[in-house]
């Protein structure tokens, strides 16, 4: 099984109008959306939920306030400043780290578990869909984006399905790390602006650390052909391969807006033939690594 | 006053940009410490920078009697303590300081870790204050509780937020009189437009929103805001120009200069309906 996850550093270039594309062109295939903050795939593939499980990922401290003697201990030692003036536990700021219930000298604090999300297990079309939402404003999508790929492997694995596909977060930090460790093709979708570049070389050091084989393509090239081209030779430079550059075309917002991916909606426009050649190079480098294994 | 999104790439910096050149004599922090962008359009003298450390755990191992009470406190599984063999693993740990605490033998101190670091800069009356996050570090909160600590009080502060709705964003928004919610009236730009604004409700933060894009994907961010009596305090339109602008790393407003007082506006709506 080979899994692909999908990311971009800068938010809004377009990873989930690609991975949904992707998904109709794999054959069977498992699609783990792993943006639980602001998920946005189901859209677009509408899954059709199969089983529902709630995601126990931290625990927030509770105050008995008839033994709490106010005392203040809590509020001076906590490091998230989760302790309000009047000895009360900020639920948004409060990481469950316990530090409280073994300072309070009367035991008035102990740490319950808290539900931050759901996971959902689905199918779609062409095969299978993990996602998930995680309560707004929770902590931990990092381990939930971990619980999300866990049981897309699984039924990938049951169901002898040889391509997962991740749609990753924006951004650098831990729900991303969560989502490429381990993958075996990193595609970043990027922009030709300034900020997108920026995003990019990021990215591309973060697949890097990791240990993940990048390939990179430009979406909406033609906003800024100069920046297109500076993404090309500094792509080039760094022997990075692009495997596409896809032109700005408002079908793909028409496609959205009709809950469609942009292969289904507009097979013949010039985007979904851009995208169709992105998975040829992103096959034939799979493909490639395979025998070089070998 | 904080500027947040929900879905990434909606124009949350540029919106931020544009209203601090418009006012004038701000501070602007950028927030989204794992992509900063701020400064790729605001162009700043950078004068100085600091390191950002955080907490971690530092293990002696000749007072270290192997009890592994400190593994078994921590809530992160960031220390694995099996027999003899007890190792901090960095990146699961938060800095709380449990361990420290917990130890009998008095056997842990606090050691630091450099996670990214804190730039400020000037750009004519406006000052940019942003932190960095280094690759591979998953942690962005710290850095941006950091980040905060700049803030000054006598002067009208900018946060630019990342993307998303969970801890990252949180850090950034509390606290804010504020909250401007920049979306794109599409679906993608709805859905997330809710998740965020669920969180600010949770938090007793007052928000408006701005519509960026509008031209582009349907109506239904329009009639989920007057329905809910949400204010929509600016749409931009969808210009190539502004985007075009955008690419090579130029705040819109100072090239489309009628934009300017519509920012001002905007910044005059959000003093009153913040009661500032």
């Amino acid at each position: 099984m080979k899994q692909i996850v999908i990311l971009s550093g800068k938010g809004g270039t377009g990873k989930t109008t690609l991975t949904a594309a992707f998904s109709t062109l794999a054959g069977r295939v498992v699609v783990a959306d792993c943006d639980v903050d602001a998920p946005n795939l189901h859209m677009l593939l509408h899954p059709e939920i199969m089983e529902t499980f709630e995601f126990k990922g931290s625990k927030i401290a509770i105050i008995d306030k008839a033994k709490c003697i106010r005392c203040g201990l809590c509020r001076e030692k906590c490091k998230f400043d989760a302790v309000t003036e009047n000895i009360e536990i900020d639920q948004f700021s409060c990481e469950g780290c316990g530090v409280c219930t073994i300072i309070c000298p009367t035991s008035a604090i102990s740490l319950s578990e808290r539900v931050s999300g759901q996971v959902y297990i689905s199918k779609i079309r062409f095969g299978f869909m993990v996602h998930a939402l995680l309560n707004p404003g929770e902590a931990n999508s990092g381990k939930l984006v971990t619980v999300v790929r866990q049981n897309a492997k699984a039924i990938a694995e049951k169901e002898n399905i040889t391509h997962l596909l991740i749609d990753g977060p924006p951004g650098i930090g831990c729900p991303v790390i969560s989502s490429v460790t381990g993958s075996d093709l990193g595609l970043i979708v990027t922009e030709p602006t300034d900020s997108g570049i920026h995003d990019l070389k990021r990215a591309l050091q973060l697949l890097e650390h990791f240990n993940i084989p990048p390939l990179v393509c430009v979406n909406m090239y033609d906003i800024n052909r100069d920046n297109a081209e500076k993404i090309l030779n500094f792509c080039g430079s760094k022997g990075v391969k692009v495997a596409g550059m896809i032109p700005f075309n408002p079908t793909v917002i028409e496609a959205m807006v009709k809950g469609k991916t942009i292969l289904e909606y507009s097979p013949k426009s010039n985007v979904a033939d851009e995208i169709r050649h992105i998975w040829k190079e992103i096959s034939e480098m799979l493909s490639l690594k395979n025998k070089h294994v070998r | 006053m904080s500027i947040a999104s929900g879905k990434g790439g909606t124009g949350k910096t540029s919106v931020a940009i544009n209203i601090a050149v418009s006012i004038g004599d701000a501070q602007l922090i950028d927030c989204d410490v794992e992509e900063p962008n701020a400064h790729l359009l605001l162009h700043p003298k950078i004068v100085s920078e600091e390191p950002v450390y955080t907490l971690v755990p530092s293990i002696n191992e000749e007072l270290c009697d192997h009890c592994g009470k400190c593994s078994t406190f921590c809530q992160y599984k960031a220390i694995f303590a099996v027999g003899e063999i007890i190792l901090i693993l960095r990146e699961l740990c938060h800095g709380c300081g449990g361990c420290i605490l917990i130890c009998p033998k008095g056997a842990i101190n606090e050691g630091k870790h450099k996670i990214g670091a804190i730039k400020r800069g000037h750009k004519d009356n406006l000052e940019l204050i942003y932190g960095e996050l280094e690759v591979g570090e998953p942690m962005a909160t710290p850095l941006i509780r950091q980040l905060k600590r700049h803030i000054d009080k006598n002067k009208n502060v900018i946060l630019d937020a990342p993307p998303g709705a969970s801890c990252p964003v949180i850090e950034t928004v509390k606290g804010v009189d504020y909250c401007i919610l920049v979306t794109e009236p599409t679906p993608f730009g709805l859905h997330d437009l809710k998740i965020i604004i669920q969180v600010l409700e949770d938090m007793s933060i007052p928000f408006g929103v701005v519509i960026n894009r509008a031209g582009i994907g349907d109506r239904k961010v329009y009639d989920y805001c007057r329905e809910k009596n949400i204010p929509i305090l600016l749409e931009i339109p969808y210009d190539r120009r502004i985007a075009e602008l955008y690419s090579r790393g130029i705040p819109f407003s100072l090239e489309m200069t009628e934009y300017r007082e519509k920012f001002r506006d905007l910044f005059n709506d959000v003093r009153r309906l913040a009661n500032k």
